[in-house]
């Protein structure tokens, strides 16, 4: 077994990231790179939960993608913050590109982001967050956002359809319009909480909810991450120099289970879902796009090595 | 100086000499300065360091929490004890997780302070005890404050800590005085040791006086720090004494009386508690009176037990 000091530094150097993130290339091989890394990544965390490799539970972003990578190339790594919540892998990766401490997480290894306390749901690093209580983080994000409102930092806090049920999320947006806090709120509606179907427990338009309180919208429906990250531009733009929050919509779909194996979808939604794909949309624009799929192939074979060599956590 | 004074002076001190120490609650502006004036001048010194807040017990703790983790020093008033439980999931599933959950790559100073207890008027909704339900929870500190001593210096201590912590304040203290520890009954070889906190302890006081006509000596232990439960001070303070009460406002069980039990299991001790009602408080001032702990039902429940119960 290799000292962990050595796992570590491959696991988290800052040229490794940068490499990892494709903060060097083209801004749409950076997207498609990032984007096929989170693909490749949670499918992967899949088959390792088939085969009895994890324990517990997961929850992956597959078919969202585009959001993660579109908000948070939006941000400022180094200065912003991003509350996430049990889907947070993918938000995780295209702000850190820690892909082998995320693994180790999950396997609950000493490599992992938390030392294997936190698992799947529970990621710290840097200014990155993410907790598996559904609208908890909304008012810790207007907490952080106002914290940092000086350093003209925006917190962003990604909540989904189902969470709109929550109360805490309603008493955030409150607080984040009347007190001028540089928050953005944004909504991934994948249409589905767990099993459930929107339609059955909300009521009202998602895309317009913060808008009582003041508070500016911008919404989008689809799967092209540019369009995305242009508009989270614009809502990052504006909440920065405004000192406001703004609530981004995205209508988007979950391609994968809610967790593992638990999908009481119908096939035929299940098609409709996989139609709006974002991986296809960038890949017929990216001229190397082979390349970059064996890149992010070879990195997560790598991270999954590292961290099953690291020991496992218990105290 | 009242306790109230005490509280206030040192909320007062605390923001001026850390920068970082802000201040979050329902109608806490001057010339206000929050329902039972405990943050009274905080606004006016330091306007940009104290905000009002909506009525969102759940939420501003955790905006409080979301300011801790980036740093600075939050105090969360929330006006009445009974609305802390809007308030739980901040605490108990954010605040008291983080710092262990995420490796401790950050932590939470946050201190949640509220105001608990009986004997206002108040009714079923503005009148209980509730700490009990915090304590326990691993990483969150529990203090109740009472009059002997320097209340100020309690508050101090909690917002010195890294890691969250509630402070207890029952609401009839407010307009004590504060007095000297010595004022505490504490002969040399008690016939029995009262341990109380809160709100309680002066009850204790009054029962101690009531015994000691009937010449018997009690000591008197206020507990300060409910969470984590001190039971070696608890062991110490009641040396070889065989018999002891303790006295708690909260409903009964899984209380403070179990917990002083606990640190004195096997010790040959003869063990007797009191506890407010199994059901909410009314308002009606008798009825109130009836139900919460007081000076004769201590010396009752005194009397009873060195009159013969069995050691724990
Ligand atoms: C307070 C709380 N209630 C319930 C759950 C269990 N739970 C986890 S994810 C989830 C569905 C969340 O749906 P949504 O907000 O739409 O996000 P999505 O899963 O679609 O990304 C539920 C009910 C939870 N984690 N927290």
């Amino acid at each position: 077994m290799r000292g962990l000091a050595e796992l570590a530094a491959k696991a988290g150097s800052r040229d490794d990231e940068n490499a990892v993130l494709g903060l060097d290339l083209s801004q749409a091989e950076q997207f498609y790179q990032q984007m096929v890394l989170i693909r490749y990544a949670e499918e992967r965390l899949l088959d390792l939960f088939s085969t009895g490799a994890l324990n517990g539970t997961t929850h992956t972003s597959i078919g969202q993608e585009a959001n993660a990578v579109g908000v948070i190339n939006a941000l400022d790594r180094s200065l912003d913050t991003v509350w996430s919540h049990h889907r947070c892998h993918g938000h995780f990766i295209a702000y850190s590109g820690q892909v082998a401490s995320l693994f180790a997480e999950v396997m609950g290894r000493t490599l992992g982001v938390c030392r294997g306390r936190g698992g799947s749901q529970h990621l710290c690093y840097r200014n990155f967050y993410s907790n598996g209580i559904q609208g908890g983080i909304a008012p810790l994000a207007v907490g952080s956002a106002l914290g940092d409102r000086a350093k003209g930092a925006v917190t962003v806090v990604f909540i989904g359809d189902g969470t709109t049920g929550e109360g805490a999320l309603y008493e955030s947006l409150n607080m984040a319009a009347v007190w001028n806090v540089p928050v953005l709120f944004v909504l991934e509606d994948n249409g589905i909480a767990q099993t459930t179907p929107k339609e059955l427990t909300l009521a009202g338009a998602l895309d317009r909810r913060a808008e009582p309180f003041g508070i500016r919208s911008f919404a989008y429906d689809g799967a092209d991450v540019m369009d995305i990250h242009a508009l989270a531009s614009d809502a990052v733009r504006y909440v920065r120099h405004e000192s406001r929050p703004a609530w981004l919509y995205i209508r988007t779909e979950r391609i994968g289970p809610h967790s593992k194996g638990d999908d009481t979808r119908s096939p035929e939604r299940i098609a409709a879902a996989r139609a709006r794909d974002p991986l296809p949309i960038l890949r017929s624009r990216v001229a190397n796009a082979a390349d970059i799929e064996s890149r992010c192939m070879a990195i997560v074979d790598s991270a999954v090595s590292l961290a099953q060599q690291a020991p496992i956590a218990r105290g | 100086m009242r306790v109230v004074e005490s509280l206030n002076s040192a909320l007062l001190d605390l923001m001026t000499c850390d920068q970082r120490v802000v201040l979050l609650g329902e109608d806490v502006l001057d010339p206000y300065g929050g329902a039972f004036k405990v943050t009274k001048g905080a606004s006016d010194r330091f306007p940009d360091r104290v905000w009002t807040t909506p009525i969102s017990e759940g939420g501003i703790v955790g905006v409080a929490n979301g300011l801790a983790i980036k740093g600075w020093r939050p105090i969360v008033e929330i006006m009445f004890g009974d609305f802390t439980t809007l308030a739980f999931d901040q605490i108990l599933n954010h605040a008291a997780k983080f710092a262990w959950m995420y490796d401790d790559q950050v932590t939470v100073p946050l201190v949640v302070r509220t105001p608990m207890g009986g004997r206002r008027g108040y009714g079923p909704t503005h009148s209980q005890s509730l700490e009990k339900h915090f304590c326990g929870i691993p990483g969150v500190a529990v203090y109740a404050v009472h009059q002997y001593g320097s209340p100020g210096t309690l508050l101090r201590e909690a917002a010195a800590r890294d890691q969250p912590s509630v402070f207890i304040e029952n609401k009839v203290l407010y307009a004590r005085p504060v007095e000297a520890v010595e004022a505490l009954p504490n002969p040399p070889s008690p016939d029995v040791v009262i341990l109380a906190y809160g709100g309680c302890v002066e009850v204790a006081v009054a029962a101690a006086k009531l015994l000691r006509e009937e010449e018997i000596a009690a000591r008197v232990v206020p507990v300060t720090r409910l969470w984590p439960f001190p039971e070696e001070e608890i062991r110490l303070a009641v040396g070889p004494c065989r018999h002891v009460l303790s006295v708690e406002e909260g409903a009964p069980g899984w209380g403070f009386a179990a917990q002083c039990a606990l640190a004195l299991v096997n010790k040959g001790v003869s063990f007797a508690h009191i506890a407010g009602p199994d059901h909410p408080i009314p308002s009606s001032a008798a009825w109130e009176a009836d139900l919460l702990p007081s000076p004769q039902g201590v010396f009752r429940a005194v009397e009873s037990l060195l009159g013969g119960a069995q050691a724990i």
